[in-house]
């Protein structure tokens, strides 16, 4: 019975996880870029969500909609105020581009912690779920909105991967994260392309902070611990690889759900560490990662 | 490199510097004392991780863990009855522990892999403060039975003292053949290889030092405060100001660190009415200097004038 609940219970939260992480391995494994920012965009999304639907009367669905385009717009503003005026400064060397991007997003994301904590408060917030009642799976009683989350969450990386290996554009995408400098010489234009990945990065970190935000809340505070977690998810999957991500987000998300249910809930960030440790050590590339 | 006709003038501000920051005490209240020692403090924190970023290249997110791991282990051992002075010194050497079990299979690893592995080891020393809170007095922090001095002047003088010596050996260092040889590795390090040197062990050399003048600090800034707490000395946000201070100040100047740290803590106490906007306003504008000024003031203010 036990045992059930953790598989279930532990399902909806990898999936969230994973649908957080691949929007972060795929801005890394397209343009080089760590966005330390992630978390605080994520937050974004989940605070203006919660005001529209709580405070405007547009119920959940017009909160979503709301929260998911604050999340694109922050991931444009993040690339546009932050990371590409380092990618096209000329005082920065190009071995240092990684160092500065790393700080600068975390700066940024500082920005984005402080700033929503001023202006909505630190304290965590809970969006109305989006379909209300609960469903009894394999006779384990489960909240709807936990299969909703689970569905749009695979379903999202779905049509993502629908979208990267069937379409044009999204083959680009792929020829960029392979080698660049081919493609530009090709004649692609790379920035257009840039400008596609963050807005799909966007897209994910939208949905994935509103998703959270109806299960689990979310807070200004909690911005550093979501970068963190998609973080530990991303390079233990591997860098770059999107099915690397979605292993490593179930591994995580059970690792973590095993331990707040069987030892304790306050225990519950050690074991991703420990893992992510250990993985670093034995095999630094990660499950799928390539070097 | 300073030419030889700048000498004097870089002496006599060297000079005025350290009479102006020695004679403090006898103008300076008794409430700006207090925060200029801790800010020296910190300028040893800054200091100590840019020799790691700025000249050995390795991103170390973590310098909150060695300073952490100084901290506690001086605060630990004073609790068992050893002597303070002998923390300081213990308390030092466990972070050079601390950071060569961290260092020596981190080093292998390339790129922002070792960024993380730092930044995992301070998520992990900060769980195990509050597993363990009944030593280490989790997210209250540690009491310590005895402190530097109750003379505010005198500790003033201590972190003073201890900011120059530190400045003045790790400024050395940086200008040696050590410094040398990590800033060549960090530009090329398969062409370092190359010409013989063992780069590997540079860069435990300079983990090493850096370890260790972050946990000396560490320990000094327990018995300054009378408690080794989370907030002041392993929290993340720690890590980002001294990241900030010395991107802010220029890396690779080592005192460019120190000058940053002064810089923030100070700006932080000017920004006191602001409330919690005085992080975002700091953190904008360090912001801006990354984005305008990317070697930092001091890199700034000495980058050669010549051409261009």
């Amino acid at each position: 019975m036990l045992a059930l609940q953790i598989l279930v219970d532990g399902f909806a939260i990898s999936a969230l996880y994973g649908l957080g992480a691949v929007g972060f391995t795929l801005i890394f494994g397209v343009s080089g870029v760590l966005n330390l920012a992630h978390g605080g965009i994520m937050v974004v999304a989940a605070l203006v969500g919660w005001w529209v639907a709580a405070y405007h009367g547009f119920g959940p669905y017009g909160g979503a909609a709301a929260g998911v385009g604050a999340g694109i717009a922050a991931a444009f503003v993040t690339y546009f105020v932050v990371v590409r005026p380092i990618q096209r400064s000329r005082a920065i060397p190009k071995e240092e581009e990684e160092i500065f991007i790393l700080t600068a997003t975390l700066l940024w994301g500082i920005m984005l912690q402080v700033g929503l904590d001023y202006v909505f408060s630190d304290n965590p917030v809970t969006m109305q779920p989006l379909l209300p009642g609960v469903v009894q799976i394999a006779g384990v009683r489960t909240p709807t909105n936990e299969v909703l989350i689970a569905a749009v969450s695979w379903g999202i990386i779905g049509l993502l991967s629908l979208f990267v290996n069937r379409t044009r554009i999204g083959k680009q995408l792929l020829a960029a994260s392979i080698n660049p400098r081919a493609l530009t010489l090709l004649g692609f234009e790379l920035s257009q392309i840039y400008l596609v990945v963050w807005a799909i990065y966007g897209l994910l970190a939208g949905v994935a902070g509103v998703l959270l935000a109806t299960f689990l809340g979310a807070s200004a505070d909690n911005s550093g611990a979501l970068t963190a977690s998609a973080f530990t998810i991303v390079i233990l999957g591997g860098l770059g690889s999107v099915p690397g991500s979605l292993i490593a987000a179930y591994v995580v998300g059970y690792a973590e759900t095993v331990t707040a249910y069987l030892i304790a809930p306050t225990l519950r960030p050690i074991p991703a560490l420990v893992i992510l440790i250990i993985v670093l050590y034995v095999r630094p590339q990660g499950i799928l990662g390539r070097r | 490199m300073p030419s030889t006709a700048r000498l004097p003038l870089i002496l006599l501000l060297l000079a005025g510097t350290l009479g102006v920051g020695a004679s403090a005490p006898w103008w300076l209240g008794a409430y700006w004392l207090g925060i200029f020692t801790i800010a020296y403090y910190f300028g040893v924190f800054a200091m100590s991780w840019d020799l790691l970023f700025g000249y050995a290249g390795e991103v170390n997110f973590g310098p909150t863990f060695l300073i952490g791991v100084g901290a506690y282990s001086a605060g630990l051992l004073d609790n068992a009855g050893v002597p303070m002075a002998a923390c300081i010194v213990l308390g030092g050497i466990a972070a050079i522990v601390g950071g060569l079990i961290l260092a020596i299979p981190a080093l292998r690893l390339r790129g922002p892999y070792f960024g993380l592995v730092t930044l995992v080891a301070v998520l992990l020393l900060l769980d195990f403060i509050v597993i363990f809170a009944a030593q280490t007095g989790g997210e209250i922090g540690m009491m310590v039975p005895d402190v530097l001095s109750i003379s505010t002047s005198v500790n003033y003088w201590y972190a003073f003292c201890f900011l120059v010596v530190s400045a003045a050996i790790l400024f050395g260092l940086s200008r040696s053949a050590l410094g040398l040889i990590l800033q060549a590795t960090g530009q090329d390090r398969i062409e370092a290889q190359a010409l013989g040197f063992n780069v590997t062990k540079h860069k435990l050399a300079a983990f090493a030092i850096s370890a260790l003048f972050s946990g000396l600090a560490g320990a000094m800034l327990t018995f300054y405060e009378g408690t080794a707490s989370v907030d002041q000395m392993v929290d993340l946000s720690i890590a980002v100001q001294i990241i900030i201070a010395v991107v802010f100040g220029g890396r690779r100047t080592i005192l460019g660190g120190a000058l940053g740290a002064m810089f923030l803590v100070l700006f932080n106490e000017l920004l006191r009415p602001l409330g919690q906007l005085n992080t975002f306003v700091v953190s904008a504008i360090a912001l801006v200097v990354i984005l305008f000024l990317p070697d930092g003031v001091l890199g700034w203010l000495l980058r050669p004038r010549t051409g261009v």
